[in-house]
């Protein structure tokens, strides 16, 4: 099935984009969407391995990803930030191009650390497991260069897509009680950031992760 | 049946608590429960140490010497430190920092906490571990914030990130390794199970496993609080309650590095040389030597005795790393000393800190004097945990020592040096703190300080004399990962 194996790179390609959009993105409100876009292609991805290698549990994992990645979550997000007013502002500690020469560099580690590997995975999805890979570590470097709050858990979610694909591109996906479990520390953890904003907000009157730089050692 | 009550009880807990948390009687059901889970670890250990190993529930849940004992650990230690926040959150109650909704919250947190831990020991499937052990952060984050103040809510939005990110790292390794196991085992839900992954060892791709355990010691790593990983331990066990710190030194980074040394087991087999061992060992003498060296400069006690905690996870890690029977005889007894020592610490220290109003050393002054058993409970602990004879810390460090003279000669002054830094900061810190004129008040409720001397015993005892049966214990789960 070429022609599915190549809707899969595809995609792949497309999530490894959005990772890079998400990076350069200064506006809040379009990270959430860019976000549940990378959900939404991670989702049919998912649902292209499931149909085209008969894995039935797969179709789950791709209902759960749209359910919670594409929906749950950035609507959730989305309602925060509405009670929240910080629509506009997102700072980073290096300037944007800066910041998009060291993702290139790390997508072109990614894909030297995966090689050996993916020499070993099955025909359909060789090449997506680098690809995975980068976009983690693209997601890694956007929790570490963004300065507040909200954008730094949108970093930790996109993290958790690359995981996913991962693990559909290089395994068929985890067994469905793993999945499970995941996405429910994935949901929980949400609702206990959303309680974490508020809470940091009646303290600092800010999302300003700067405010939280007190305890240091001397 | 003693599975299903040692992970349902505290389950239990966590939903009933979360409902009756507020009332007079909870902090009572809270160690009524945590009793509960005690004794349902000590009948599955007698059950484990006569019959041997077994699994439960169509294998996902299996139980061995080794996990046995850490389960029967975090039981008692659950259950003592329950005991002893009973009039420590009264008394926190008294002084106004908290109020009886953050109290529910604490009970039942304090409950699925307990229930995390304890899955993620008896779990035989290597996701739902991972999943335990994420769990048990997002259960403790909101207890590390439980007083609100600009401080704890950045200790706690540090170890929420941190550990997060940490442990997203060890769900790739997770990964890698389910695509190694897949190969041989088949997919489904057998390829990521221990009992079945230990048997195919040998037969698992190396290169694949190699790259698994880099990314599943990096990200369990996060968790045991190893040097460079550390940065959210020492804020985390500073602005949350005590009793918090104590279950977080004594039972969460324990069980993070029993994930790490399932892990090694695993990938040794594999790969047939030493090279997680080697990775272990660097970590650890890290960890040991730059821990000590911040020890010194700490003025918060509770930030010291969580560097102390890292520097005992770094020589845990060390001696696990070196493997062999008496090397991880010696890490496993650490295991059990360490968390019974720290936790006494902590005990003491958080009425130390009600008393005097304060968690800056300079201004804790003349404990004795004003109550024997807080004073001489933390001096007791402090000479304990700093190694001194006949305690049983002496014990396993002297054999990590021994061990590692013979085995890794190079090692053995960079050990040395940092367990005499230790010993200079910690004592010279302590001794002030304790003798002297008094500036401490008498505390609303009476403590409870038997859970600290018992705890105490029992590292005494262990010093002095290992009862048989806990040596043939300890050597069974040796032998498992020696």
């Amino acid at each position: 099935m070429p022609l599915l194996a190549q809707f899969v790179n595809l995609l792949a390609a497309f999530l490894l984009l959005l990772a890079f959009a998400m990076l350069s993105q200064r506006r809040v409100l379009t990270l959430i969407k860019l976000f549940a876009w990378q959900g939404a292609a991670l989702a049919l991805s998912t649902g292209i391995v499931a149909w085209s290698t008969g894995q039935t549990h797969l179709y789950y994992s791709a209902l759960l990803t749209v359910l919670l990645k594409v929906i749950l979550i950035p609507w959730v997000l989305h309602r925060l930030i509405d009670r929240l007013f910080v629509r506009w502002d997102i700072e980073t500690l290096i300037n944007i191009p800066a910041t998009m020469l060291i993702g290139i560099g790390l997508v072109i580690f990614a894909f030297a650390l995966a090689t050996p590997i993916s020499q070993m995975a099955s025909a359909l999805t060789r090449s997506t497991l680098g690809i995975a890979m980068a976009s983690i570590l693209l997601s890694f470097l956007m929790m570490i260069v963004r300065r507040k709050a909200v954008p730094q858990v949108i970093g930790f979610l996109a993290m958790e897509n690359g995981l996913f694909f991962a693990a559909t591109s290089a395994t068929y996906g985890m067994p469905l009680v793993v999945e499970l479990g995941v996405a429910l520390d994935v949901l929980v953890g949400t609702f206990i950031f959303g309680i974490f904003f508020f809470h940091i907000r009646e303290q600092f009157d800010s999302l300003d992760i700067r405010h939280m730089e007190k305890l240091k050692e001397d | 049946m003693e599975i299903a009550l040692v992970l349902g009880v505290p389950l239990l807990g966590g939903v009933l608590l979360a409902l009756v948390g507020h009332k007079r009687w909870a902090p009572e059901l809270n160690a009524l429960m945590s009793l509960i889970t005690l004794v349902a670890a000590a009948a599955l250990t007698r059950r484990v140490i006569t019959d041997g190993p077994m699994t439960a529930l169509q294998e996902q849940f299996f139980v061995d010497p080794f996990n046995v004992f850490l389960v029967a650990l975090t039981a008692f230690v659950g259950f003592t430190t329950a005991l002893f926040s009973r009039p420590y959150m009264r008394i926190e109650e008294y002084h106004g920092r908290l109020n009886a909704a953050r109290l529910r919250l604490y009970h039942s947190m304090y409950q699925l906490f307990s229930f995390t831990m304890v899955l993620c020991l008896l779990s035989n499937n290597v996701g739902i571990l991972w999943v335990a052990l994420e769990g048990a952060t997002l259960s403790t984050v909101l207890l590390v914030s439980l007083y609100r103040t600009p401080a704890s809510l950045e200790a706690a939005w540090k170890y929420f990130i941190l550990c997060s990110v940490g442990i997203a790292q060890a769900l790739f390794g997770v990964i890698l390794l389910y695509f190694a196991a897949e190969k041989v085992l088949g997919p489904g839900g057998t390829s990521l199970l221990w009992t079945h992954l230990y048997e195919v060892r040998d037969q698992l791709e190396p290169t694949v496993l190699s790259l698994a355990f880099v990314f599943l010691l990096v990200g369990f790593g996060t968790k045991v609080g190893l040097v460079p990983l550390h940065n959210w331990l020492p804020d985390a066990h500073a602005e949350g309650p005590t009793p918090v710190s104590a279950v977080l030194s004594g039972l969460l980074l324990n069980v993070a590095l029993y994930a790490v040394v399932r892990s090694k087991v695993l990938v040794d087999g594999a790969l047939g040389r030493n090279f997680s061992g080697g990775l272990m060992m660097g970590f650890g003498l890290l960890s040991v030597v730059v821990a000590a060296f911040f020890l010194s400069r700490q003025r918060d006690i509770k930030r010291m005795f969580a560097y102390s905690s890292v520097e005992h996870m770094g020589i845990m890690t060390f001696a696990f790393g070196m493997g062999g029977p008496v090397a991880a005889f010696a890490g496993l007894l650490h295991m059990t000393v360490h968390s019974l020592t720290k936790s006494a610490i902590f005990f003491t220290v958080g009425h130390a800190s009600q008393q005097t109003g304060t968690q800056n050393m300079a201004d804790i002054r003349g404990l004795i004097e004003q109550s024997p058993t807080i004073g001489w409970g933390l001096v007791i602990g402090s000479l304990a945990i700093l190694g001194m004879p006949p305690f049983g810390v002496f014990t396993s460090e002297f054999m990590v020592l021994t061990t590692a003279m013979h085995e890794h000669p190079w090692a053995t002054p960079f050990l040395l040096v940092a367990l005499g830094v230790a010993f200079a900061a910690i004592f010279g810190k302590v001794q002030p703190m304790a003798f002297g004129e008094t500036n401490a008040r008498r505390l609303p409720h009476p403590p409870a300080l038997i859970p600290v001397f018992v705890h105490l015993a029992i590292v005494l005892t262990l010093g002095l004399y290992i009862p048989p049966y806990l040596v043939g214990w300890y050597r069974q789960a040796a032998a498992l990962i020696g």
